[in-house]
């Protein structure tokens, strides 16, 4: 049983190793692509583990929590492994077509499968300490990936990137040092029961409040994002993809875990603080889209503003929002890696991401214009797109506790997504381009177009099937919703049954 | 660096050094040492090698190249993890053989995948310090 929750793990980081050392060779990215493979499939049969059983909870090198590494599995985490899996594939059949052999020989899968090992390792550890290491590995990974290349663009973006997460990290490990000191453990299962006992409650909410910085930082929240909008337009698309997909949300998922599991001492304070920034979040992102023309900038802002979506459903922190909550997280992967790949596609078809010097690609390819429009307006919240079902959700629960104010926000939002994925629409497919040149897809030779098409159409596939078929998964969110608001079952998985 | 004291210097130093490492290495896991510490000062002996030779004479005592050396030894530490998969063990339990009787207090001494682990960390902590350090050197 631990090793179902090892290999979403171990298999990437082997996969690492392999490709590594095969990097000066083509199949550096055929070894990459089976272990996204492999991986996917190991996070299959996770998911099948955690359906059975709820939670599943695994103590590395036998030592017994609280005193080892616990690896656990909730619903909440299983899925967003899963979704790490799927991403880490779709991005590895992108990179056949779209990485060049120099960066291969640098060693880009190598860092990419680290990068994807990170992510998995942020969603399945139990311990906090654990939790800061996995965070290391994605922030060194993804540095890597980020300046590699090395053009100036992108080592100006690295140097922000590296040096705001760096400070994130540096508060996180402080909260983690204090919280250690204050209850003198850090198995989160453990912390949940240690930190109620505490007498100085007042530290305790000083130090949620680090630790919301800290993940703050991470997830891009208000007023903490500006290192996001810097950085992710300059690397290769399916690094950004990868970056926009996952990221981020592990700051978010981080987030969720700690403020339902350990920091819900004090909900009217903490969780109030959050429900402000998640709207200012909101607001802040869609705005920063409006006033941008690059194609991957507008995207990186409404990364910001759609986190604010799943901040908010934490910080509500009711049943119908969290559960929107975990909706949104799983859905907004989905998307937003599958625009940042169509970006890719209409910089290799147009020759730019800048949309004043590109257009005319609904002419050239109504295909790739329709594979856009499909994420994008689910990122709007078109019915019936899964966006939809997502906004629906968090909205329907902040008017249940009457907080029409932030529904209020929650739809102008809404609303000025649409117009910033008309810009595109308009500006990218709709004008002629204007160079006058025709983006026929024949510029782009099939080897490359078709390794980067195919993961674009299940992306969107996947979009339109949560969209037509929401029941089981939120059927799924809402049990993932109530493990998050009653943690017995993940408390008493992780530390057995006390007498 | 020119000076001939230290060239002829670095040549006992570097010997010493790497020695020393080993013995840190083989000396973990019961008392202080290891292959983080061990690996340092590994890297410690040809950084003062690459100082009073030049890095690419540094490199090529090396004989393979950082980044490779580090990976090797990311996977070996990974394979030690692994190694307690067929005995039905959590991930990265000790595996022990005791070699001449079945405890620490009565066998000779014990083949086990924590050394093995070492190893790795070990490899992984001397690529990653020299390459760092030979890119520097090599900037400058």
């Amino acid at each position: 049983m631990s090793w179902l929750l090892v290999f979403p793990i171990a298999v990437p980081f082997v996969t690492a190793v392999l490709a590594y050392l095969v990097r000066m060779s083509f199949w550096g990215r055929w070894v990459s692509l089976a272990g996204s493979v492999v991986t996917l499939i190991a996070a299959i049969a996770l998911t099948v583990a955690v359906l059975r059983e709820g939670v599943v909870a695994a103590q590395m090198s036998n030592w017994d929590a609280p005193f080892g590494i616990t690896l656990v599995a909730d619903y909440l985490g299983v899925v967003m492994v899963l979704i790490t899996a799927i991403t880490g594939l779709a991005t590895a059949i992108y990179a056949l077509g779209e990485i060049e052999v120099r960066l291969e020989k640098l060693g880009y899968h190598a860092l990419f499968q680290t990068l994807i090992a990170g992510v998995s390792g942020a969603f399945l550890t139990g311990d906090l300490f654990n939790l800061y290491v996995w965070f290391e590995v994605m922030l060194i990974a993804s540095f890597g990936l980020l300046v590699l290349g090395g053009s100036r663009a992108q080592l100006d973006a690295g140097l922000k990137y590296v040096a705001l997460n760096l400070v994130s990290t540096l508060v996180f490990l402080s909260g983690i040092g204090l919280l250690y000191g204050l209850t003198g453990t850090l198995n989160m299962a453990d912390l949940a029961g240690a930190v109620a006992e505490v007498e100085n409650q007042g530290l305790v909410t000083v130090i949620a409040m680090m630790f919301m910085f800290g993940f703050g930082v991470k997830a891009a929240i208000f007023p903490l994002f500006f290192w996001l909008p810097a950085s992710y337009h300059t690397p290769s698309f399916a690094v950004s993809a990868v970056f926009a997909g996952l990221l981020t949300k592990v700051g978010v998922y981080a987030l969720m875990r700690m403020f339902t599991l350990v920091f819900v001492g004090d909900v009217g304070f903490t969780h109030e603080i959050l429900i402000w920034v998640s709207a200012a979040t909101m607001l802040t992102g869609v705005l920063g889209a409006a006033a941008q023309t690059d194609f991957r900038k507008i995207l990186s802002f409404h990364i910001i503003s759609q986190i604010g979506y799943m901040t908010l459903g934490l910080a509500l922190y009711t049943p119908l929002a969290l559960m929107g909550g975990v909706f949104y997280l799983v859905h907004h992967i989905i998307v937003k890696a599958n625009l940042f790949l169509v970006s890719g596609v209409a910089n290799k078809l147009a020759g730019h991401t800048d949309l004043n010097r590109i257009g005319g690609l609904y002419k050239s390819s109504p295909v790739l214009a329709a594979l856009f429009i499909v994420p994008a307006f689910s990122l709007a919240g078109f019915p019936p797109l899964s966006g939809f079902w997502a906004k629906y959700l968090i909205v329907k629960a902040a008017i249940e506790i009457d907080a029409w104010f932030i529904a209020f926000i929650a739809l102008l939002v809404g609303l000025l997504t649409i117009f910033s994925m008309t810009k595109i629409w308009g500006m990218a497919f709709w004008k002629p381009h204007p160079d006058g040149i025709d983006p026929t897809p024949d510029r782009v030779p099939t080897r490359i177009r078709l390794p980067m098409m195919i993961p674009i159409v299940g992306l969107a596939a996947m979009t339109v099937v949560i969209g037509f078929f929401p029941e089981p998964f939120v059927v799924f969110a809402e049990i993932a919703a109530l493990q998050l608001l009653d943690p017995e079952a993940y408390v008493t998985t992780v530390l057995g049954e006390r007498p | 660096m020119n000076s001939i004291i230290f060239s002829a210097g670095a040549r006992l130093l570097v010997a010493l050094l790497l020695v020393f490492s080993l013995f840190m290495l083989l000396r973990g896991h019961n008392l202080p040492g290891g292959g983080f510490i061990g690996g340092l000062i590994g890297a410690v002996g040809f950084i003062v090698y690459s100082l009073a030779c030049g890095p690419a004479e540094a490199k090529s005592a090396l004989r393979i190249s950082p980044e490779v050396l580090g990976m090797v030894g990311l996977g070996i530490a990974l394979l030690a993890g692994l190694a307690s998969l067929p005995f039905g063990d959590p991930l990265f339990t000790g595996q022990w053989y005791w070699v001449g009787g079945d405890s620490y207090e009565t066998a000779a001494f014990s083949i086990n995948s924590v050394l093995v682990f070492d190893i790795g960390v070990y490899l992984v902590v001397l690529g990653g310090i020299l390459s760092l350090a030979f890119a520097f050197e090599e900037e400058t």
